[in-house]
């Protein structure tokens, strides 16, 4: 009776997540392994892993895992270094700190549709944005970001976005660095540097590994900034994995090529997953 | 020289803050010009506000449907989110079993799954169940997505209740039911509102799944907003004041969740 009740509360969550995990998964298994175009539908069969390999042979595959790594790389390199840098500069006590600390992480919740438009439009318009009347400001010839620095720009809205993130854990987490060690430290004539290089970043060492896996799991999948500002172009210029896939999926009709690259994006996900439950696990104990 | 280091502190924390947040400062006064206001070249600072740019939103895209969308989705997956994920929560923080380590992990993994990798069979199950553009699609979608994060908050919030308190009840004879209306519920208030706040923030905002699984219908505000990408045409003050009020009520959510918001998105790695 007594270990009935505890099953059975549990189950609902369990049987639900199960259902949501296995089932999607083994219906993208199924359609990687079978012909399935929607424009084609009387064609059908198992085809093996030719799915894969037109998906792997795509001349747009290269590209978009690279600018899949790139916008994952430099994002995660911005926020952290940046994020670092502002956390430290609010730690201490100024006029104003709580309004600041308020304000700083305003970006992380504006929902992306917003975030993208808001930098498409009003920041990086070529003519009209503030971004290029800044540029006319000092000297400079505009940029048209969009067109010629899809990337870049992509990358700018996406860091906009997680730079509060990882500056709100970064103060969290400085708020539990030992302040008597600090103190001793600077008594025995340690400098500003040499108290942030042997004090302060080895505090930091886990909530940094913890942002940079956290954006590895939400950014490998970026889509919504891409969806709604370049398209994932000029050409493939800002297309990453998961654009790809739902180009090949929803624009294409292309079900089974599809599939097989979801599968692709799943293991490069896991890839970091598995760093993350295992610092996550620990933390069980 | 410690004056100056505060000024210098100072100065430059409210500078860089202020460049961050720029181009929300900029949608905000947006939302107030004319559209001609709104592409003056050079940008302009101080102009005669109007209210034009939000009845206009309603009457050209329905904007209240689309919150009322909004508002609906993110509500209903956050009580039907509660509702699943707290009984297991609450199992397994008071009746651990050598299992619930694993189901943890388990539940933890399922959230590392990258949303594309789901795309396809959601997409074809929703169609062929004629959920596709549906709230009730978009609902369960939400509710199963946040599910993990849910529980993982949830646990780790009733863990925190010390378990002398449940022992004590025991001895008084409390049933389990009897234990959890007087002794549980009271306690888990907290962690369930913070979890509920976190789980509203994440609704409110998803992207992916309402972009792909919804439109004219159904379509939460990131949708409606979505649809301002066109490169055409004067709407630069018609989109500020949509996004405005799109982001407004969250962002102050978002500002009384923040601890919240550490804890359920680190899955309680930073404390």
């Amino acid at each position: 009776m007594n270990r009935l009740i505890p099953r059975a509360l549990m189950a609902p969550a369990v049987v639900t997540l199960l259902l949501w995990m296995i089932v999607p998964l083994a219906m993208t298994i199924y359609f990687s392994a079978v012909r399935y175009d929607l424009m084609q539908p009387d064609q059908t069969g198992f085809i093996g892993l030719m799915n894969y390999e037109f998906f792997i042979t795509d001349p747009d595959f290269g590209p978009s895992v690279l600018n899949t790594l790139l916008l994952l790389g430099s994002v995660i390199v911005i926020t952290v270094v940046l994020g670092v840098a502002l956390a430290l500069l609010v730690n201490e006590a100024f006029p104003g700190r709580g309004l600041v600390r308020v304000l700083l992480i305003s970006p992380f919740f504006v929902m992306p549709t917003a975030n993208a438009l808001l930098w498409k439009h009003m920041m990086m318009n070529p003519v009209y944005g503030v971004l290029s009347q800044v540029w006319i400001f000092f000297g400079m010839t505009p940029v048209d970001w969009l067109t010629d620095l899809p990337l870049l720009s992509v990358i700018i809205m996406v860091a906009w976005q997680w730079l509060p993130f990882a500056c709100l854990i970064f103060i969290t987490s400085l708020q539990s660095l030992d302040r008597d060690q600090m103190e001793a430290a600077g008594m025995d004539g340690a400098n500003a540097f040499q108290k942030f290089w042997f004090l302060t970043l080895p505090h930091l060492g886990r909530p940094i590994a913890v942002v940079i896996m956290i954006e590895m799991i939400f950014l490998l999948s970026i889509f919504a900034e891409i969806f709604t500002t370049t398209g994932g172009g000029p050409g493939n210029a800002s297309t990453n994995v998961a654009f790809l896939i739902y180009k090949q999926a929803l624009l294409n009709f292309d079900v089974g090529v599809a599939s097989a690259g979801a599968l692709f994006a799943v293991v490069l996900a896991n890839i970091a997953a598995v760093f993350l439950i295992r610092l996550v696990g620990k933390n069980l104990d | 020289m410690k004056h100056l280091f505060l000024v210098i502190r100072t100065v430059s924390a409210w500078g860089l803050t202020l460049l961050l947040v720029f181009p929300l400062i900029w949608l905000l006064l947006t939302a107030f010009k004319t559209e001609l206001q709104a592409i003056a070249v050079p940008p302009q600072l101080f102009f005669t506000p109007t209210l034009d740019n939000f009845a206009e939103v309603q009457v050209r895209s329905d904007y209240l449907l689309f919150a009322k969308n909004s508002i609906i989705t993110s509500v209903l997956s956050t009580l039907l989110g509660l509702a699943i994920a707290a009984p297991a929560a609450y199992s397994m923080a008071f009746f651990r079993t050598r299992w619930t380590r694993d189901v943890l992990m388990w539940m933890l993994s399922t959230k590392m799954m990258p949303a594309v990798g789901a795309l396809l069979p959601i997409y074809v199950m929703a169609q062929s169940a004629g959920m596709l553009d549906t709230l009730t699609g978009l609902t369960i979608v939400f509710t199963l997505s946040n599910l993990p994060i849910m529980v993982w908050m949830l646990y780790s919030g009733f863990k925190d209740i010390p378990p002398d308190i449940l022992e004590a009840a025991r001895m008084d004879g409390a049933s389990i039911w009897g234990e959890f209306v007087h002794v549980i519920r009271p306690l888990a208030m907290g962690p369930l509102a913070s979890t509920g706040l976190l789980c509203l923030v994440l609704s409110w905002n998803e992207a992916f799944w309402s972009l792909n699984l919804s439109s004219a219908k159904a379509g939460t505000l990131a949708v409606l907003i979505a649809s301002y990408s066109s490169p055409e045409g004067l709407f630069w003050a018609k989109l500020s004041a949509a996004s405005l009020l799109a982001i407004a009520p969250i962002v102050v959510v978002g500002w009384f969740s923040q601890k919240q918001l550490v804890q359920g998105l680190t899955f309680g790695a930073v404390k």
